[in-house]
């Protein structure tokens, strides 16, 4: 492997971990409030396609990316209602977000396929720093999602880990009843974690479809959603080592297609598993039984708060 | 004051009716979103009705799409009955197709008759179908992996891994370039029944049904599961093997899905292909839940979601995308668990405020997993 390959797969693997990134940022506030979302998938399908309409209608792209956090949200807002005020299971809700999620994009993104996009996220060289040999080029001559997503992640570490709303968050996923007592509110502060989750899942689907991708087509997301949801176990609920593992999958990413481009002798199918294998993997080593009890999953993950039922 | 009780129990009778309530909301709902894309719920949902329900080619196009949704589902219900969730029917049923077209490979040139070439690709079907199933099995049972998320990416492998096989190794050379395998002989496939799709596999969700009726009310292994989905500290203190049966509750869903792509090549595709489900995987999830694991209601409700399925092909016929059978599923599933499983667990009370307020009397929670 040549060096200039090697700084290409780099570069590549910054802007494909940036997509999975965001949705995994919020389904690290969605889980520590206690609640699995694994509609994330449809969430980003939903976004992506919200996304790239507006861009194709009005060419403004910030107008494209409110329009996919809102597209994002409102799927994330069925999912927070079933789940903290029906109490329904959250598995079951998430399954029927994603479902959900790719149908509707599916049904009305159908004239939208093929279709070219009149603005794209183009790169913006942060002066002087991409300057630097090497770093330069894979972390400063991005688009500037990218560049929101280095202050984001450090964003919510410090937020969870060192700000007293973040101190209730952790509460309120470890044991409602307690937080409760304390007068933190579970279900608004549930609803708004969930809500925040979904807008970065917005977020990470328009920016595969206005930045990485640049199109739209059925399922974009190929399972970048789940994907999202793997690295959240695989970072042990930790925003920077979610976006290590982020870029790790981009890495993997764009050596596939890297390798593909160069017409490597191992047929294309093989190299588009990778990135799934990986997922398997890297969930597969982060969560040995031993290990999660040591690692802080949110004790109350996948549990419905009712304060009438405490015990 | 307004304020929610749970439910000790609800009749049958009542539990149908808030379901029924919960199909219509969701029905209404979805007549809303597909008014607001530009196309016409009325004329869409004639199409779905008469594509499934009108006449014999309809009603047999709409079983045939319900065969490999209910042998999934059954399968599925056995896992989620130990609170496995196993979301990698689709890639199982690859597998299991896969493994059946590897027998078809060897058997069909070699001119097996039907009564043997058949059962080998059923069993190849499940064995495939199992052995997929197993690693995230293993991965759950002894090393505690979110089987989750491993089933889910398994999917996307197994699909490329069966494209991998009709665009290489296992392409038709007569083919014309198309990515498919050689072409079933008839020893290989299942007959059809009259002039849609439907054909002889119509028997196995029928008989699968049964089996597993059996399974789960008599034997010792089906009692074992029940006791693990109800408690799973009762049964490790019961001296229940809970690895061994993970492991197997697994392998047995992933079996059923390996069987519904023997199913599906040996009776609609009669090739190999990336294109043999459907989404069949997916959509069974729901029919699981909504049949709440019971054999019999899963095979009503499979019928339901093949109605939606086959309604998509209908409805793309008159230029309304096809992907609206699948927007139902998941407004249905919506509304079925804001609806219909809501009030069948909890309901609505009115108290007055000036009564004195007795102790909580505790309910036994027999309804929750």
């Amino acid at each position: 492997m040549t060096w200039s390959l090697f700084v290409a797969i780099c570069v590549a693997a910054i802007a494909s971990g940036t997509s999975i990134a965001f949705p995994a940022l919020g389904e690290i506030l969605a889980e520590r409030s206690g609640v699995l979302n694994l509609g994330v998938e449809g969430m980003m399908l939903m976004g992506a396609l919200a996304g790239y309409i507006v861009v194709v209608d009005t060419a403004n792209l910030w107008l494209a990316f409110v329009a996919a956090i809102l597209a994002a949200m409102a799927l994330a807002l069925i999912h927070a209602f079933l789940t903290v005020t029906l109490r329904a299971n959250q598995i079951v809700s998430g399954l029927a977000a994603t479902l959900f999620g790719t149908g509707l994009t599916s049904f009305i993104g159908k004239p939208f396929v093929g279709v070219t996009a009149p603005a794209v996220l183009e790169t913006l060289p942060v002066p002087l720093l991409s300057d630097i040999p090497f770093l330069g080029d894979v972390l400063f001559n991005q688009d500037p999602v990218v560049y929101v997503s280095y202050v984001l992640a450090p964003a919510v570490w410090y937020f969870i880990y060192r700000t007293r709303p973040g101190l209730n968050l952790r509460a309120i996923g470890e044991s409602p009843a307690t937080a409760d007592a304390m007068g933190v509110g579970v279900n608004s502060r549930r609803y708004l974690y969930i809500l925040l989750g979904g807008a970065m899942a917005g977020v990470g689907g328009a920016y595969l479809s206005l930045a990485y991708s640049r199109t739209w087509i059925d399922g974009l997301t190929a399972g970048r959603g789940w994907i999202a949801v793997g690295l959240v176990v695989f970072g042990m609920w930790d925003p920077l080592r979610a976006l290590g593992g982020a870029y790790l999958f981009g890495f993997v990413d764009g050596f596939q297609l890297r390798a593909q481009a160069l017409g490597s002798t191992i047929p294309a199918f093989f190299l588009n598993m990778l990135p799934y294998l990986f997922t398997v993997l890297v969930v597969a080593i982060s969560s040995g039984e031993k290990l999660r009890r040591k690692l802080g999953v949110p004790t109350a993950l996948g549990l419905p708060y009712w304060r009438e039922e405490r015990t | 004051m307004i304020g929610l009780e749970r439910r000790a129990s609800l009749p049958l009778g009542r539990r149908i009716g808030i379901l029924s309530v919960a199909v219509v909301a969701g029905v209404l709902t979805s007549g809303l979103l597909i008014w607001l894309s530009g196309y016409d719920p009325v004329k869409a949902y004639r199409e779905i009705v008469q594509g499934s329900f009108g006449g014999g080619y309809a009603l047999s196009q709409m079983v045939a799409a319900s065969i490999p949704l209910a042998i999934i589902a059954l399968g599925t219900a056995v896992a989620f009955r130990v609170q496995l969730w196993n979301i990698g029917g689709e890639g199982q049923l690859y597998m299991g197709a896969f493994a059946a077209t590897g027998v078809e490979l060897v058997g069909g040139p070699g001119g097996w008759p039907a009564l043997v070439l058949i059962p080998a690709m059923m069993v190849a079907g499940f064995v495939g179908g199992a052995l997929w199933a197993a690693i995230p099995g293993w991965l759950r049972a002894y090393f505690g992996v979110n089987e989750i998320i491993t089933t889910l990416m398994l999917n996307y492998v197994a699909i490329l891994w069966v494209n991998y096989l009709v665009y290489g190794p296992w392409k038709d050379p007569e083919g014309h370039n198309f990515p498919f395998s050689r072409r079933f002989p008839p020893a290989a496939t299942f007959a059809r029944l009259g002039e849609g799709q439907l054909h002889h596999g119509v028997w196995v969700p029928l008989i699968a049904a049964g089996v597993l009726l059996v399974v789960m009310q008599r034997t010792q292994w089906g009692y074992e599961l029940r006791v693990m989905g109800e408690n799973p500290q009762a049964a490790r203190y019961a001296g229940i093997n809970l690895r061994r049966n993970i492991l197997l509750a697994m392998m047995v869903s992933g079996g059923m899905a390996g069987i519904a792509g023997m199913v599906q090549v040996s009776g609609v595709v009669q090739v190999l292909s990336g294109q043999i489900s459907n989404n069949y995987g997916y959509t069974a999830i729901i029919v699981a839940w909504l049949g709440q694991l019971h054999p019999i209601a899963i095979l009503v409700v499979s019928c339901l979601f093949g109605t939606l399925v086959n309604g998509g092909f209908a409805v793309s016929q008159v230029g309304i995308p096809q992907a609206l059978g699948f927007l139902l599923q998941g407004v249905l599933l919506f509304s079925v668990l804001g609806i219909g499983d809501f009030f069948s667990r909890y309901r609505i009370v009115v108290r007055r405020e000036s009564r004195v307020v007795s102790p909580p009397v505790p309910v036994l929670r027999t309804d929750e997993p």
